[in-house]
């Protein structure tokens, strides 16, 4: 068994992050968290988690960012809300969340080959190409870089989709797809500047 | 007549497909009208949000955009979609550089957004807009003795609450119960069914997909009714997996519009009831007429 120290010491906050966690949409008011517990209870992921939500926000909001960026926690949400509307603090945890995923793909610390990142990257890459979501494509994509062999045994219930017509073989596109690549690249531009 | 704009989402024409063939049905049945949305865009759902958030409104915002020219009110059945354009209407109010990010992203592309569109769920034009009254005229075949888990999932009322209970919303109830159907108590109605985790972490959203369908059989439901896509396909499609891995369960899930349309007296076909991976045709064949 490897022994560590469960105890953090202040040396190893990261005032910096601290700092940006009190800045992102819906993380203004995480300096009021009184640790009550209520966003951990209500999660219906929480119990696996490596940090519940309640050791999350209050270890983000410290700085520990290595801990927070790296946790599983993070790619565990699945917006469901919960978290945010118990809050008696009124902290939006599940915007938190987002940001801290966001965080994490941009400095490339989530885990390797897992297939959260991958997955909404590639959901991502598609609506700027396609303006629209073929979700038999989407999935396909995201198992042939994840987990090849996985796709193998999704084929049962490939074929249950196609048979039932559920699964779209031509993918969805809209018609202006060169208006939605202007006004996200104007967004792109402008959020630069603005720092949002 | 009631006229809304009709904003379908991906899902609706993917693995969604009977959530849009029975919604148009009974719609129609209801004589409300729906024209779709022109050249609508995907609304970013959850998975955007993850990469970049403004963008994710972005792109919400354009539907909105287009949405405003028609002056009606903008109907989203998925619970991903609805959510996104609500909260991204709520965004561009309560965040300037949003708004003013979104402003020079609609300028570009030729497009203007006042912020004036309503987004309604179709649990809400049916209880407050339609009524219960006419719902019940529209009656050819009432469910009696059939016994329902009313399942609304999560995003439809989290963040925000904007037709219904927070902890326990009660529309679909009602619904179902017009139509003759005897709805179970179900505690779990809001909670969530894993969204993508069967998907990225099998385990972890089998044992959720398990935990709702235990619940229901617990509570002594024949059937679990949906609102959204995406709990629709988690609990129908991936049960035969979380009952190998967790103990054997057999729960047809349907969406509430195909059991409003049985009432209705459309057929098990026109309700898309013959796309389900487990069955809910047999169970429900002496409500559905012999033929179309």
């Amino acid at each position: 068994m490897a022994v560590k120290s469960l105890i953090k010491y202040e040396i190893e906050r990261d005032p910096v992050f601290a700092k940006w966690v009190t800045g992102v949409m819906g993380g203004e008011r995480i300096r009021n968290c009184i640790q009550c517990g209520l966003c951990s209870a209500s999660c219906p992921l929480s119990p696996y988690m490596d940090l519940t939500p309640r050791r999350l926000i209050h270890m983000a909001r410290e700085g520990f960012k290595k801990d927070v960026l790296e946790s599983f926690t993070i790619w565990l949400c699945t917006s469901c809300y919960s978290c945010t509307v118990e809050c008696p603090r009124r902290i939006r945890v599940t915007d938190v969340m987002y940001a801290l995923k966001r965080r994490a793909i941009e400095d490339g610390v989530y885990p390797r080959r897992f297939p959260i990142p991958v997955l909404a990257s590639e959901f991502g890459d598609m609506i700027r190409r396609n303006g629209r979501v073929t979700e038999s494509w989407l999935v396909t994509k995201v198992f042939l870089k994840t987990a090849i062999l996985r796709l193998v045994g999704m084929t049962k219930l490939g074929t249950k989709l196609l048979l039932t017509g559920r699964m779209g073989i031509v993918p969805e596109s809209i018609r202006n797809r060169k208006e939605l690549q202007i006004m996200l690249d104007a967004v792109e531009a402008h959020k630069k500047e603005v720092a949002v | 007549m009631k006229r809304y704009l009709y904003y379908p989402g991906c899902s609706l024409r993917g693995t969604g497909k009977a959530y849009e063939e029975s919604l148009l049905a009974v719609f129609k049945a209801l004589e409300i009208e729906l024209e779709e949305l022109e050249d609508w865009n995907c609304c970013g759902a959850t998975a955007y949000m993850a990469i970049d958030e403004v963008s994710s409104f972005a792109l919400a915002g354009r539907n909105l955009a287009i949405a405003e020219k028609k002056n009606l009110d903008l109907l989203a059945p998925c619970s991903a979609c609805f959510l996104v354009l609500n909260k991204t209407q709520r965004y561009i109010k309560e965040y300037p550089k949003v708004a003013e990010t979104l402003e020079h992203g609609f300028k570009a592309a030729g497009l203007t957004y006042k912020g004036t569109v309503k987004v309604r769920h179709p649990l809400d034009v049916l209880i407050n807009d339609i009524g219960l009254e006419k719902i019940k005229a529209c009656i050819k075949r009432p469910l009696t003795g059939l016994k329902v888990a009313p399942y609304y999932g999560c995003q439809i009322v989290r963040p925000y609450a904007t037709f219904d209970l927070m902890y326990y919303p009660v529309t679909m109830d009602k619904l179902l119960r017009a139509v003759g159907a005897e709805v179970v108590d179900y505690p779990l109605k809001t909670r969530c069914c894993g969204g993508s985790q069967k998907g990225t972490l099998p385990e972890v959203g089998l044992s959720l997909i398990h935990i709702l369908l235990k619940e229901a059989r617990r509570r002594e439901a024949q059937i679990v009714s949906t609102i959204c896509p995406l709990c629709q396909f988690n609990l129908d499609a991936f049960q035969d997996e979380a009952s190998k891995k967790y103990g054997e369960i057999s729960m047809p899930v349907v969406y509430f519009t195909q059991l409003l349309g049985l009432a209705f007296g459309f057929s098990a076909k026109e309700l898309g009831l013959e796309r389900n991976i487990v069955a809910a045709k047999q169970m429900l064949a002496k409500y559905a007429p012999a033929a179309a």
